[in-house]
């Protein structure tokens, strides 16, 4: 039995490829393209290790019970989990496929030239392609995971210049998003929302229902959960707009407007001692913080902050069902088909067999985002409205207000060093609300759609239990690699917070670097050490210093000779599992107090690295994503509910505050993959705080890092 | 209803619709031009940009109606996935896009901007890309992308 979680779940050959059409190899996965470019890297991959052209290879949606069980396409794992899978594959099935052609050919395999889908006799013109030899080929066999794969020097396909999958039908509008459905009789929809979370429907202007329904509109009503759909999808628009204002509410409980960080720190909370590995005990008493001697060391105690973000998709989320009474089939955008088919079978009470759910690609996700509800929103409309499809689209405020959040945190950081600037002792408290409200197989699913709280049957509102696996999720990256004697590292789980949470990219990775980082800097100021020579003092990982030792040079050969310019560097191992990551940022801060950023310096090291641009797109992206939630995003609200329900009242980063990217790639060829999706996030928040610092003399630890904030840590000086 | 006649992609096409319509429905829906997308329907993410005689124009607010006897382009109309025009080749040999839903405005944008200058400077090409909102953070990939087409770098 084989350990690799995805090919205990699918462990023959035949579970990841397919030769059934001619020329063509089909790859079965379980992770799904959120515009990461995974089915790019796992097609170079088949083509590297079984010879076929790139352009032949089809990479399939995944859809439940015809592609293999990967749960989710999550935590930077897909090389780790479908990209392992599939190059072991791809190498058991050459073997087997060499054999074949030998006796086939009957000529030694070691006679035998792979390319271009075939097998050529050397020095001869006979040969014989996959195609010609899948009659004679048995694949329901288990993935060799020993097979001897690829020698990376023979490496011809992979990280060579590719257009990825998709990109060209991108380009000319012919890509087909779950927003661009069109299928058979297929009715448009809509929701209409009540104000906030704690609102239950108290009535329905009768007169408006009746014209609906004369003008052939359907309205769904279930408990509080209202709809509408039309065969026209301006119809529904409009139908909304009317069932909205026929809607009256009344308001349950209001939220909490509370200093969100106060309650961050009184509410109701589960606190755990973090261990070696990054792992919460359920046993360990959480140690007294540690005074150290004021003559030998030098203290320093900050507070780190960050708001609550939003995964803010650029496409409201949207979801697609048909039901004709017995079968249900779901099209979702989301990360995780399977999970998703459990939360719907446990809230309508269905047989497994009769729920089929088809990914199609969407607007990008970034984790738990509305893709998972707007699903579960079109299957409850479908169940009322039989036969007829139903694309059900989110609108931006529906977005905006209703998706979960990624968690409010709060960091206390006390941390010492001795006389030869070398840490002794190191305290991180971190608070923060879940960041897995994902629905989970197995653990009550259906609880995390945000409508099931909403229809007759209602149920009620989850509470995610802390993850007490390593990294998991409030705690993720607490630890950090520095040497330093037993940290204390406590994780918090606060309970009772006012906003909807769950899976933003990175989990409390962001938060935890952006502290980590910005302590860092500040204890190798106080020690009047070069921040660098100050993390390469505590290192003994020599993957972790290749990447810093690197990143100086990058940025000594890419600085600018601008006086007023601050640079500031960040580091970590996303996880201390997946890819090594080093950012260096140069900003300035104008007038206006506003920060303008001028360079990103970005080194990684993945392993071995497949996709080399789709490696670059995500660190660059990851980038830019995390430069925006530290500069300009939080999420407003008041006891009437969310503020921020539309680009002006949450802004994101813009065309005109992007700098120049100096990218840098650690080649290690035939070492395993590292997960390289969410590696760049933290320290890019980090290394913006200690270039800030470095540029105003400001140390600002509270996000975001607008000019209000800026203005006001000046007047704190 | 009503019937309305657009220029769509050089075709002139009659369509029976409710006349409030925003154009963008019209041309995804009736037309299936669903290059256009819906991002906020409220003109602030650039995601539905269309060209409307020219000039790049949010499709998701104003009437299908108002554009009649104006020439309407979509991405659909500079090329197709084997013959892509200079600004969709150039962007896609740059593998611009991640989730590629706010491409096509932005493949817009540029077009419009590309036809009226070979050299735009960098002020123009920020105030035309300054129209689009992106989350997946592919802003740099899409600036390097113009800088090559301005640099004349497309062969």
């Amino acid at each position: 039995m084989s350990k690799h979680s995805s090919l205990s779940n699918s462990p023959w050959v035949s579970d990841w490829l397919d030769f059934s059409c001619e020329g063509e190899l089909i790859l079965h996965t379980g992770k799904v393209d959120i515009g990461q470019r995974i089915t790019t890297a796992l097609a170079l991959i088949a083509a590297e290790e079984l010879s076929i052209p790139f352009d032949d290879i089809t990479v399939r949606k995944t859809r439940t019970d015809v592609d293999p069980n990967e749960g989710y396409t999550a935590g930077s794992f897909s090389m780790q989990h479908s990209g392992y899978a599939i190059k072991k594959a791809s190498a058991t099935a050459r073997h087997i496929f060499t054999k074949k052609a030998s006796e086939r050919l009957n000529v030694a395999e070691q006679e035998l030239e792979i390319s271009d889908g075939q097998f050529r006799a050397t020095g001869t013109n006979r040969s014989v392609t996959y195609w010609e030899l899948i009659s004679d080929v048995m694949l329901d066999v288990d993935v060799d995971e020993e097979v001897e794969t690829k020698n990376p020097t023979d490496y011809s396909t992979q990280n060579k210049p590719h257009i990825a999958k998709g990109m060209a039908e991108i380009m000319t509008g012919k890509y087909q998003f779950l927003h661009d459905l069109k299928l058979d009789n297929m009715l448009h929809a809509r929701i209409v929302r009540p104000p906030h979370y704690h609102c239950e429907l108290e009535s329905l202007d009768s007169d408006v229902l009746n014209r609906l329904k004369q003008e052939n509109i359907h309205v769904v009503q279930d408990g509080s959960f209202l709809a509408v759909a039309a065969s026209q999808e301006y119809q529904a628009v409009k139908a909304a707009r009317r069932l909205s204002l026929a809607a009256k509410w009344k308001s349950v409980k209001q939220l909490s407007e509370e200093n969100i960080y106060s309650q961050l720190t009184s509410n109701n909370k589960d606190s755990f001692f973090v261990e070696k590995g990054c792992i919460p005990s359920a046993t360990r008493e959480i140690p007294e913080l540690e005074q150290m001697d004021e003559d030998e060391n030098k203290t320093i105690s900050a507070t780190f902050r960050k708001p609550y973000h939003m995964h803010a998709s650029i496409g409201p989320s949207a979801g697609c069902a048909s039901f004709d009474g017995d079968a249900l089939i779901v099209w979702t955008h989301n990360q995780g088909v399977y999970p998703l088919r459990a939360a719907i079978t446990e809230a309508f009470d269905m047989a497994t067999d009769n729920v089929t759910v088809q990914f199609v690609p969407g607007s990008g996700v970034y984790g738990h985002n509305g893709a998972d509800d707007a699903a579960f929103d079109a299957a409850i409309i479908a169940r009322h409205i039989r036969g007829h499809p139903i694309l059900l689209k989110w609108t931006r405020d529906d977005e905006h207000s209703w998706e979960p959040y990624g968690s409010a945190m709060q960091c206390e950081i006390q941390a010492s060093i001795d006389k030869n600037g070398k840490i002794s002792s190191w305290s991180h408290e971190t608070f923060a609300d879940t960041f897995l409200a994902r629905p989970i197989t197995g653990k009550q699913p259906a609880t995390r759609m945000v409508s099931a709280h909403y229809i007759e049957d209602a149920l009620p509102w989850p509470i995610a239990e802390p993850m007490m696996v390593p990294h998991g999720g409030i705690h993720r990256n607490m630890e950090m690699l520095y040497e330093m004697p037993e940290p204390r590292l406590v994780k918090n789980r606060v309970y009772d917070l006012p906003l909807r949470t769950s899976a933003l990219r990175t989990l409390g990775a962001y938060g935890n670097v952006f502290a980590n980082e910005s302590m860092i800097n500040e204890l190798a100021e106080s020690a009047n050490i070069d921040p660098f020579n100050f993390r390469l003092n505590h290192l003994k990982d020599e993957r972790a210093i290749a990447v810093l030792v690197k990143l100086q040079q990058v940025m000594e050969d890419n600085s600018r000779d601008e006086e007023q310019f601050g640079y500031g560097i960040g580091f970590a191992r996303y996880k201390n599992s997946a890819a090594y990551c080093a950012i260096g940022v140069c900003l300035s801060v104008n007038e206006a107090a506003e920060v303008k950023l001028h360079d990103a310096y970005i080194v990684c090291d993945a392993g071995e690295i497949v996709d080399a641009e789709g490696v670059r797109a995500q660190l660059e992206g990851g980038f830019i994503q995390a430069a925006s939630w530290t500069l300009y995003e939080q999420v407003l609200y008041e006891r009437d509910g969310i503020v921020s329900r539309d680009w002006d009242t949450y802004p994101i980063i813009t065309f005109d505050n992007i700098p120049q990217m100096h990218t840098h790639l650690i080649v290690n060829p035939g070492m395993p993959y590292l997960g390289a999706g969410e590696g760049a996030a933290g320290p890019t928040a980090a290394a913006i705080g200690n270039a800030l610092k470095d540029a105003t003399g400001l140390r600002v630890r509270e996000m975001p890092f607008n000019p209000d904030r800026i203005m006001a840590a000046a007047l704190e000086e | 209803m009503a019937e309305i006649n657009l220029s769509v992609n050089g075709n002139i096409i009659s369509v029976d619709i409710d006349p409030d319509t925003p154009l963008i429905y019209v041309l995804r829906n009736d037309l299936d031009y669903t290059g256009a997308k819906l991002g906020c329907a409220l003109e602030q993410c650039g995601a539905c940009m269309v060209l409307v005689d020219g000039e790049p124009t949010n499709s998701c607010v104003r009437a299908a109606a108002e554009f009649e006897g104006m020439q309407i382009e979509t991405v659909e109309g500079f090329g197709t996935p084997d013959k892509m025009s200079e600004v969709q080749q150039v962007f896609a040999e740059e593998n611009v896009a991640q989730c590629g839903y706010c491409t096509a405005g932005i493949v817009c944008s540029v077009t419009a901007l590309f036809r009226k200058t070979r050299t735009p400077s960098d002020e123009q090409i920020k105030e035309t890309l300054n129209r689009h909102l992106c989350r997946c953070g592919s802003h740099s990939r899409i600036l390097d992308a113009v800088d090559r087409i301005r640099a004349g770098e497309t062969i």
